[in-house]
């Protein structure tokens, strides 16, 4: 017998009989994929989404449209002394970066690239948090290795909350991809003395330009 | 890892009068008691949210077999690959042959208790491979050949002095004394780890049964760092981690970090599915999961399976007035505080940890920050019945509580002598009314004073009040 049988059994065994309807249960519930207790829907998803996200130190500027974003850009990277270079998504690659002042390739981040530039799946109001798809448009390691993550997003793409954020991937995609992430402001730690510490092992900063696409 | 919970009490003197550790407990105190309770009131509905939470995971565990298998069928039909490991040793014997199979020399791990459990490290080090801890807290505990002494803050008991000293010593470079500066040094030395690593090592906070994906909450980053580049990416996690929906992920989403570290939501959380895709740029194009029991199956269906429902939010140790005051090590496993002093004699054998069913005041504390609402008092009082039991209580404390016990069913006998008693200690404990030393209760008295009795008993006292 395999240790999954083993385990298994054991598990079966200490178990009240299955009756023939644990399986049903299980796909009921599967199949209904019931929420729980939600928090309070916000008025105004922008404004809620806006101030959660400062709090967990992420920079927010708003765009008129997306054409603005690179000027946006340069002036914040400007304004820390930043270099003015970067890598993008294909999708945000064709936006006048080199009229603003930034030198932008497209390709996945790697260790040298100090500003990485994705878009979003969607965010979520409740907690000011980004969510993002990873793909072949779409790399992880654009958000993840840069010091700097700007991410790019339209107003209309906040929900209110993570199961409407499920939702709405599910009717999208079906399914997750390899990987969904949260992000939540930047990476940071607070293992010496609990003391909070901002840039840990992923980006020191995460700048949010809402713009309309 | 080694359990070393028999020699609890010698490690509570040990640790009681240590002042550098008394001063780091002290800051958990503050940014974890407070921060909890400053965030947990965002949530609308907390006690409805909590009992939803405890459903779930009930759910889950009273048809764990039918859960896991889904859970297995989902992961399986994505490209991952899940084991199924009976003890420590055979999850460890696991690993090592994945690494073998992948010709993999170094790996890079984020933290994992169920790893720590398993003392996956030193096995894949005797394995021939490289094993980085990136988490900076279990980076510093790797560096000092130390164990976690907090389930989700492992290096609580060192403070900057002592990480200032260990890295100019292991780094080789001039000595740095800001947290920020350290953090950046750690930074720097860790990344070429992660570019360089051929597997990953994860945790799972929460395994997906909907869509058979492995749930990382963290904020350092390092989790995604691990999960993203190398080639190879392993999952460990226990049976018990299994969440039926994204919906009920996100109920317990909603808790655990407000629980654990008094944050609204962790920096990262993320839902890992099988393998990179054939365009994918990053993420593995291996992905095992290990799902660990070491003990957990037979706590299932029994008067113990609640405590299976636990989060691993450390809310319950960093509310202990216990854990407050002796700190993680003296556990003397890898789970310390009110949860640890139930899951180490379970998953350990209680023999091995004698003390731990009793160390709590029983203040209830733990039970009512417990965002998945196990009763922990409950359950260590059913752990003190069962060394009762078992005989497992030592000649002295068993004559006392038969003494005590006779002499509460014979009420005459229990006024004379408590009359009597009181009045010799009334007597002994002087105008301080205090006992500097008394005969049998040195475990007391050696640390501090006892109050003296009045010198009357309340049954004296009563019947006074009552003539007036």
């Amino acid at each position: 017998m395999n240790s999954r049988d083993t385990i298994l059994g054991r598990i079966r065994n200490a178990q009240v009989p299955a009756s023939a309807g644990a399986m049903q249960k299980v796909a009921t519930h599967l199949a209904q994929h019931p929420r729980g207790p939600l928090p309070p829907t916000a008025d105004d998803l922008l404004e809620c989404f806006k101030e959660r996200a400062l709090k967990l130190s992420s920079d927010v500027l708003e765009a008129s449209d997306r054409m603005q974003v690179p000027v946006l850009l340069a002036s914040y990277l400007g304004e820390r002394k930043l270099p003015m270079r970067g890598v993008c998504w294909p999708s945000l690659a064709s936006l006048p970066w080199s009229t603003a002042g930034v030198e932008m390739q497209s390709h996945p981040a790697n260790n040298k690239d100090l500003v990485g530039v994705t878009g979003a799946f969607c965010a979520i109001a409740e907690t000011g948090t980004l969510m993002l798809l990873s793909g072949a448009e779409t790399p992880a390691t654009t958000s993840l290795l840069p010091e700097t993550h700007v991410a790019v997003l339209d107003p209309r793409r906040i929900v209110a909350t993570m199961e409407d954020a499920w939702d709405m991937m599910r009717n999208e995609y079906g399914r997750p991809p390899r990987a969904v992430n949260f992000i939540s402001g930047p990476s940071r730690t607070a293992d010496i003395e609990q003391t909070v510490t901002l840039g840990a092992h992923g980006p020191y900063r995460v700048l949010l330009i809402i713009a309309p696409s | 890892m080694q359990n070393t919970s028999l020699q609890f009490k010698k490690q509570v003197t040990i640790k009681l009068a240590d002042v550098k550790l008394q001063d780091a407990l002290s800051r958990l105190q503050t940014r974890f008691v407070e921060g909890r309770s400053a965030v947990i009131s965002e949530i609308h509905d907390l006690q409805e949210t909590r009992t939803a939470a405890a459903e779930i995971r009930d759910r889950v565990l009273n048809d764990l077999e039918h859960w896991l298998l889904h859970f297995q069928q989902q992961a399986t039909e994505r490209g991952a690959i899940v084991h199924w490991a009976e003890t420590g040793e055979d999850a460890n014997r696991i690993v090592a042959e994945i690494a073998a199979q992948h010709g993999v020399r170094s790996a890079a791990k984020s933290k994992s208790m169920v790893s720590e459990e398993c003392g996956l490290n030193d096995a894949l080090e005797l394995a021939g491979v490289k094993v980085m801890e990136t988490d900076l807290g279990e980076y510093i505990l790797q560096l000092a050949h130390e164990a976690p002494s907090h389930i989700v803050a492992p290096v609580v008991h060192k403070n900057k002095e002592d990480i200032s000293d260990l890295f100019a010593e292991k780094h080789r470079l001039p000595r740095k004394t800001g947290i920020a500066d350290l953090c950046r040094e750690a930074r720097e030395v860790l990344r070429p780890a992660f570019l360089n690593a051929d597997m990953g090592i994860s945790g799972g906070n929460f395994l997906v049964a909907e869509t058979g994906s492995v749930l990382i909450v963290t904020n350092e980053g390092n989790g995604r760092l691990v999960t993203t580049l190398p080639r190879v990416h392993v999952a460990i996690t226990g049976i018990e981690k299994v969440v039926p929906t994204l919906e009920d992920v996100s109920t317990l989403l909603r808790l655990l970090p407000r629980s654990a570290t008094g944050q609204s939501i962790t920096n990262y959380v993320s839902v890992l599915t099988g393998i990179k895709g054939p365009d994918d740029h990053d993420g593995p194009e291996h992905f095992h999961i290990i799902l660990l029991d070491n003990g957990r199956s037979s706590l299932i269906g029994g008067e113990m399976q609640e405590m299976l429902r636990c989060i691993r939010c450390g809310a319950c140790m960093n509310h202990c007035p216990v854990y407050q005051n002796i700190g993680g090590h003296a556990y003397g496993w890898v789970y310390p505080g009110p949860m640890g002093s139930i899951l180490t004699p379970l998953l350990s054998g209680l023999e091995k940890s004698p003390d731990l069913p009793n160390a709590s005041t029983f203040c209830g504390a733990c039970a009512a920050v417990c965002p998945v609402k196990i009763p922990l008092p409950d359950l260590l009082r059913k752990l003190r019945e069962k060394q009762m039991d078992q005989g497992m209580k030592s000649r002295r404390e068993t004559s006392m509580l038969k003494a005590w016990a006779w002499l509460a069913l014979h009420p005459a006998i229990y006024a004379l002598a408590t009359t009597i008693g009181a009045r010799i200690l009334g007597l002994l404990g002087g105008k301080k009314k205090l006992l500097h030393f008394l005969p049998g209760a040195s475990g007391w008295t050696d640390g501090r004073d006892l109050p003296a009795p009045a010198g009357r008993t309340f049954r004296e006292l009563y019947r006074e009040e009552k003539r007036l």
